[in-house]
């Protein structure tokens, strides 16, 4: 179910060297069209290899114009419906429209740290050079999964 | 330097101590770990290793997870044993995995899972009255995280229900922060490891491309973990246009761990192994969440539950059809009975299930339980909405039907296939061989399940983890994350073992970066040969040859164009069409750099598939009936086959050698089939 990129609302990002849904598909699908030579319409982006294109929505949710949608996979799909999210800093809000018209909205929370607040090492301990060939990741001590196991389970151990 | 042209790209050369090839959970879990024993070393020693990470497209969206995930599919908890994962892990597989990997991952992954609840991912809970709430909700109400005592919601019993639309990008911002950004460069496809000059059986660093600009990179380093997903699209897909894209496992998982790690020499194990999913027709929407917490059944098309109608055909495999859960394959074998009965379509009873949820709650539950089912489909299988919505589908209205998919190859899901790795020491895994053809396996190689770092493939300095570690499976992303971790570990000690070794490419970087560029001079030289640049005779776009490759891999190698049959001649067709076929990657054409990393996509799906092909003909049995069957060979042979297929590649002679490593049990499997004893 390939993306597309709405004309009027694409602006190329602006004219950087790259748009974000060139940045994010990770896929390298996006492409951004630079004199219109490929499509007819400079400075937006388009889908560059519609079949290859997993619907994974990175380039959807990541496009600060909303100019991209998706319409479902044509060898599969009826056509008239669309599910189209809208992605904030703490949740996503979506809203499918069936061909029939029948409409529903969901809201689901995405994350709930603000983005680029995560400390990766705060409070964790630092580890001796010593302990690299024990079992366990570093935070063992600390993060509470360390799962030791009942030692009458492993058969072979002398 | 100058800037480099599509015909005359620049060489970019660096020399590391530890390279990070992949941007997916395995490498993100390494990535966090690694920089911590990093700093240890520095700290202690003053010694600063050079790490970098290479990724192919951008962290925050690149993996398998890149879509995002509803559920975590190995969280052990407290009240589990990692042995009974143990358990589960080798039955799922028939029987044949390496319990050594599966045991460590067990007792490890709950660690990954707690940090990412810290890093901000919503973990459902369930409270003392056992009502679920959302990972938000349930933060706002003062629920314990799971580190604290919290009550995950579980979907069965490893798996733990999230709200995981930004699960990789949390794990991600983690990976980016430990390693700073310095340490990582995005859009780098790597296209093939270097051996040392010195010893060819030590890796020496690795060479690939820039998908942005006309640079070739090669790295050269002493420790190169590789994990860079699975294999799909080897297969034919069931739908041929637009809808190709339209995979189970990601489309940009190209065999690229497998290819490169054969074509370096590594010991290759279990390549015969795949997984054929049964998902949601035509958008492969995940039906875990369907079956194990909404507990809908699957019915044929008149309305017969053909688990319970077909279960004797379970007894045909014993031991593994008489487990409470019967390996996937044995699953999708009592489906396919149906199919080619002629009793299909196959359904997911979606509407009794929720009608029969709807019993017992109230008009409020009910909402928040078509929510739960929309989201369990718009966190991680988008798509599938789509078809939902097209075809005017309401779950609680109108079924959906089930399909088996095309065969998938990975080491990280319900399947096993990948490289043989050093297992860890302290589990009593075997040191050495004892078996009758111990006398086939390559001298070079070594014997029993660890040689000296957790997580090392038989080439000294090369590792790999998540889809990269075969005989082992049911990792998924949280597992995928430990396994870097444990990895990352070994490497730095590897790389401080060998902090005196001069790393020495065996091949000339003129060399490399000609054998990477010969796509586009192929392009280059005969593009105007013809007026229409995609017929020439000179070369083939990757596009053909990719279909190439998916038409003999379906037809004669088990596809779904015969029900997932192949035969010994019919794999004789297939080695002769494939030997061909990667004679031909050499003629592969590239007219942009998109198209290059195309190319060199399907030369690492050509040789992945070859491997799997070779694979199944060694192993003469059918070990993984509803996945493939040898129609001459159509049976579990536990006396002969119960071992690890494995295979070498020699890349100068481009042939495999297949040959049997014994499979030992370090956990009590006889649990899983009857009542303990006492």
């Amino acid at each position: 179910m390939p993306t597309f990129v709405r004309t009027e609302k694409c602006d190329g990002c602006k004219g950087q060297d790259k748009t974000a849904c060139m940045y994010i598909c990770p896929h390298d699908l996006m492409k951004l069209d630079k004199d219109g030579s490929e499509t007819g319409h400079a400075m937006k982006a388009f889908n560059q290899e519609p079949e290859q294109c997993w619907e994974c929505y990175s380039c959807v949710k990541i496009c600060p114009q909303g100019a991209i949608e998706v319409r479902h996979y044509a060898d599969i799909v009826p056509l008239g419906g669309s599910v189209q999210p809208m992605r904030g800093s703490d949740s996503i809000m979506w809203t499918i429209k069936f061909r029939n018209g029948t409409l529903k909205r969901f809201k689901f929370p995405i994350r709930t740290t603000s983005e680029g607040s995560i400390n990766p090492y705060g409070g964790k301990p630092m580890p001796k050079v010593s302990e690299l060939t024990a079992p366990g990741v570093f935070t063992k001590e600390v993060m509470g999964g360390y799962r030791a196991g009942k030692p009458e389970e492993l058969i072979r151990r002398k | 330097m100058s800037e480099g042209t599509f015909g005359n790209p620049k060489i970019v050369q660096e020399e590391l101590d530890i390279l990070l090839i992949g941007g997916g959970m395995a490498c993100c879990g390494a990535g966090y770990e690694i920089m911590r024993w990093a700093d240890a070393v520095k700290a202690e020693t003053g010694m600063e290793l050079k790490i970098k990470l290479v990724d192919k497209a951008a962290m925050d969206r690149s993996g398998a997870v890149a879509q995002g995930l509803s559920a975590i599919n190995t969280y052990i908890g407290p009240d589990q044993d990692p042995a009974d994962y143990t358990r589960m892990v080798s039955n799922d597989l028939m029987g044949i995995t390496r319990d050594d990997l599966a045991y460590d991952l067990g007792r490890n992954v709950d660690d990954s899972v707690h940090l990412f609840e810290e890093w901000g991912l919503p973990i459902w809970k369930t409270d003392a009255e056992g009502v679920r709430h959302d990972g938000a909700q349930s933060i706002k109400e003062g629920l314990p995280l799971l580190k604290d005592g919290g009550k995950p919601v579980r979907s069965g019993k490893w798996q733990i229900m999230i709200n995981g639309e930004s699960y990789k990008w949390i794990v991600a911002e983690a990976a980016k922060k430990a390693l700073g950004l310095s340490r990582i460069e995005e859009r780098i496809f790597i296209v093939k490891l270097v051996n040392d000059k010195n010893d060819p059986n030590r890796i020496a660093g690795a060479v690939g491309f820039s998908v942005r600009d006309n640079t070739i990179h090669i790295y050269k380093a002493k420790a190169v973990l590789l994990a860079a997903g699975g294999c799909v699209n080897l297969f034919r897909p069931r739908s041929v246009g637009e809808g190709s894209g339209r995979a189970w496992y990601p489309v940009w998982n190209a065999g690229s761990t497998y290819a490169m790690a054969a074509e370096a020499g590594a010991e290759m194990t279990m390549m015969e192994n795949r997984f054929v999913p049964a998902r949601f027709k035509d958008g492969y929407g995940p039906v875990g969440a369907w079956f194990l917490l909404f507990k809908a059944k699957a019915v044929n098309a008149y309305g017969e539950d053909y688990m319970v109608k077909n279960k004797e055909m379970l007894n045909d495999y014993p031991p593994y059809g008489q487990a409470a859960v019967p390996a996937s394959c044995l699953r999708n074998h009592l489906m396919l009975k149906e199919m080619k009965d002629g009793h299909g379509p196959i359904y997911m009873d979606t509407v009794t299930a929720m009608a029969k949820l709807k019993e017992t709650l109230s008009p409020k539950e009910v909402k928040h339980l078509e929510a739960e089912a929309w989201e369990d489909f718009l966190d991680m299988c988008i798509g599938q909405c789509g078809i939902w919505v097209g075809e005017n589908i309401e779950p609680e209205k109108k079924m959906s039907e089930l399909m088996p998919t095309e065969p998938y190859l990975l080491g990280s899901h319900s399947g096993c296939c990948g490289i043989w790795v050093s297992g860890p020491e302290d589990l009593g895994a075997p040191t050495d061989e004892e078996h009758e053809d111990k006398g086939k396996i390559p001298a070079h190689l070594p014997k029993g399940w660890n040689w000296g770092y957790r997580s090392m493939t038989t080439v000294k300095g090369l590792f790999t983890a998540g889809d990269g570690v075969g005989a082992s499976g049911h990792k998924f992303s949280s597992g995928s994350h430990t396994e870097g971790r444990l990895a990352s570990k070994a490497m730095v000690k590897y790389a401080l073992d060998n902090k005196d070794w001069k790393v020495e490419l065996d091949t000339a970087p003129e060399v490399l970066a000609e054998e990477i560029y010969k796509p586009v001079r192929n392009f280059l030289e005969h593009k105007d040969y013809t007026t229409a640049i995609d017929i020439n005779p000179h070369y083939i776009t990757p596009k053909m040859l990719q279909m190439r490759l998916q038409k003999i891999m379906d037809e004669y190698v088990a596809g779904v164009a015969t029900y997932y049959n192949t035969n010994d001649k019919m794999l004789a067709v297939a080695e002769e069409k494939l030997e061909m076929l990667k004679e031909d990657a050499g003629k592969m054409r590239a007219k942009d750099l998109h198209e290059l990393l195309r190319a060199w996509e399907n030369y690492h799906r050509i040789l992945t598939a070859e491997a799997h092909m070779k694979h199944i003909q060694f192993r003469e049995e059918s070990r993984y009936p509803g996945f493939y069957y040898r129609t001459d060979k159509n049976f579990v042979d536990e006396k002969n086959w119960h071992c690890f297929v494995n295979s070498v590649y020699d890349k100068t002679t481009h042939k495999w050698t297949c040959f049997k490593r014994k499979h030992v049990d370090l956990v009590d499997k006889s649990k899983l089939f009857k009542p303990a004893a006492h």
